[in-house]
């Protein structure tokens, strides 16, 4: 009950206060002597605490992490490059750093594919038949990774008996085979793969709605030009449709590539980085709650800062373009 | 002659495109039918046989409720509870971030000041930074606040903190939605006709009442799809809610530990999961739309 009243005022209070803070803000500027002056500091009032805000809570943080890397597990005293020199004698951790690197190149390519193929197909379906199968396959977007790890580790449960009540291993019963201990067996990396399955059912509905959208967009005279032509569907999409969405493709690829870089929330789910499907978001967290090693936990994320330094880059000059052409 | 007609008319259709989708969409509905029907089974047939044994002999099945009750009021599980506070934690923490960044978005669009385009750079660069590279600091900087706190007379025990309640997860919700909705309401502002401001500004209107009447009126779209973007992030989040609420029990705090015990039984988890989808699944289709021009705008982490 007092959860449901602290929400309540929360609800009324905090935008009030924040309101207030703005206003308050904006009328100590008014006291400024001149207008000039005044019209100088006003752009402040209203970037001036999302500046402080993010400087506090997002860019300090990260240089704190950065410099807590070159020290002990309890932040004593600088040990140099120690943490990440230990890091790498672990063979444990150069199966962690392959693991990302597999996520890297499976996930952003195949929910890629996957998307492009389910968005050319329900645009050439009636527009109640399109609607539907597209709100199935992006209803997973709308849940949470537990939800979706609660989900999948049913559907991929394993008994060493003979009661298999998760489906897949039912249906390999069904067909004959043997079944699979899937979250638990890492040959060829496979409880990985398991794993990139759910968040590539999870985002296909993400990539098929934005690359749906751009193939809608492409004028129809150009396609048409290419049937008169005697082109194949398959030419006319690679040759007319794919150039003109190619840009779509790659702003989705980027965000997959981003989000299956710093992936780590399903894995806890399914295995807690267990049975070889660590990857660095997780570590991260081995490291700082269960192993309380700051060093070595802040060291794997600088890692990880290493790898997203480029995308951070190529986002910033991607923007600088967009906007050249404003 | 017949056959041709039919065949144009099966082509028409669409038949072969629609079956083959048909297909891909019961591919990707299955885990869910499976998480549906287990909720409503009993301990020992969703431990013995698959859910959809249940489906395909409906009239023998014991079809129950139990679980829900189990998890929804007993003292173990108790959801309603941590339903409520996963509402705490949300609502707030979906409006607060939302306020900070239209300032700053109109700050962007609409007013001049020295290093402008660099300061929006760095807030692109931070759309991406991953959580964990600021968790050590931020907990450190909560922690030495409550030992500030405790200098204040009358709060010798600490009765007043920040560590684990509701504000701290408020805050780093509201600081990690930042960097991305001041990008997308300044891109919105941006497509806003410029002539309406200037006219207000030569009407002697001042640039807070313009933000106020004017600007974001106009902008409740952007608005409205942010929200929903991040009242979907909040409310799915684990980690957040784990480190800094954690004198408050959320919903996917409570699914985790259920998942990690399943010996109760998969119709307990299912259950669980069921209730916590809810309100996601209900926002998703309610406001669908919103959401899809959301995404089209660039509204993902």
């Amino acid at each position: 009950m007092t959860d449901l009243i602290t929400a309540i005022a929360a609800i009324v209070l905090g935008p009030l206060a924040t309101f207030g803070l703005y206003a308050l803000l904006n009328l100590l500027v008014n006291l400024l002597p001149t207008d000039k002056v005044r019209e100088a500091v006003r752009p402040y009032v209203f970037i001036g605490p999302v500046l402080i805000l993010i400087g506090i809570l997002l860019v300090y943080p990260t240089i704190q992490s950065m410099v807590f890397s070159f020290m002990n597990a309890d932040s004593s005293e600088f040990i140099g490059f120690k943490n990440y020199e230990k890091l790498f004698a672990d063979p444990n951790f150069l199966i962690t750093v392959g693991n990302n690197l597999l996520w890297v190149a499976v996930v952003p390519v195949t929910t890629i594919i996957l998307g492009l193929f389910i968005a050319t197909l329900t645009d050439k379906l009636g527009p109640v038949r399109e609607r539907l199968i597209k709100s199935v396959i992006f209803m997973p977007m709308a849940i949470s990774f537990v939800a979706a790890s609660s989900i999948w580790r049913l559907n991929y449960s394993w008994d060493a008996g003979d009661k298999q009540i998760g489906m897949l291993n039912a249906i390999v019963k069904a067909l004959g085979g043997t079944p699979i201990n899937w979250i638990q067996t890492d040959t060829l990396s496979l409880n990985s793969l398991m794993i990139m399955v759910i968040v590539v059912w999870a985002n296909a509905g993400f990539a098929m709605t934005l690359l749906s959208a751009a193939i809608k967009a492409v004028p129809e005279e150009t396609t048409e030009a290419a049937a008169l032509d005697g082109a194949t569907g398959a030419q006319a999409f690679f040759q007319i449709v794919l150039p003109q969405i190619w840009g779509t493709v790659v702003s989705v690829f980027i965000t997959v590539l981003i989000s299956s870089m710093k992936i780590f929330d399903v894995i806890w789910g399914m295995t807690g980085g267990n049975f070889h499907t660590n990857v660095l978001g997780v570590d991260f967290f081995l490291q700082y709650f269960v192993y309380n090693d700051t060093g070595k936990a802040t060291a794997v994320v600088m890692l990880l800062m290493l790898a997203i330094i480029p995308v951070m880059y190529y986002q910033v000059r991607s923007y600088r373009k967009q906007e050249e052409i404003r | 002659m017949k056959n041709n007609v039919i065949l144009q008319k099966l082509r028409d259709w669409r038949v072969g495109t629609t079956i083959i989708m048909l297909v891909v969409a019961i591919l990707w509905l299955l885990p869910t039918i499976g998480l549906l029907v287990t909720a409503f089974r009993d301990k020992t047939s969703s431990v013995e046989s698959g859910w959809w044994t249940a489906i395909l002999d409906p009239f023998n099945t014991n079809w129950t409720v139990s679980a829900f009750e189990n998890v929804l009021f007993s003292e173990n599980w108790n959801l309603s509870q941590a339903f409520m506070n996963t509402l705490a934690v949300t609502v707030p923490a979906t409006i607060l971030p939302i306020t900070f960044a239209a300032f700053a978005a109109y700050g962007f669009t609409f007013l001049n000041f020295k290093f402008k385009e660099l300061w929006f750079a760095v807030i692109i660069a931070l759309m991406i930074v991953p959580l964990q590279a600021v968790i050590v600091a931020v907990l450190q900087m909560f922690v030495a606040l409550d030992q500030w706190l405790l200098t204040i007379p009358g709060n010798e025990y600490g009765d007043f903190h920040i560590s684990g309640e509701y504000p701290a997860g408020w805050i780093v919700h509201s600081a990690f939605a930042m960097p991305l909705a001041v990008y997308i309401l300044r891109n919105y502002m941006m497509t806003l006709p410029m002539a309406l401001i200037e006219a207000a500004r030569i009407d002697g209107a001042s640039h807070f009442q313009i933000f106020w009447r004017l600007i974001v009126p106009m902008s409740v779209p952007a608005l409205a799809s942010f929200a929903i973007f991040q009242f979907l992030w909040v409310w799915n989040d684990y980690f957040i809610a784990f480190m800094f609420v954690g004198n408050h029990t959320v919903m996917t705090y409570q699914l985790l530990s259920m998942l990690g015990q399943h010996g109760e039984g998969w119709q307990i988890v299912m259950a669980g999961c069921l209730i916590s989808v809810l309100v996601p699944l209900a926002v998703f289709f309610g406001l669908q739309r919103y959401f899809v021009r959301g995404l089209t705008a660039g509204s993902v982490k």
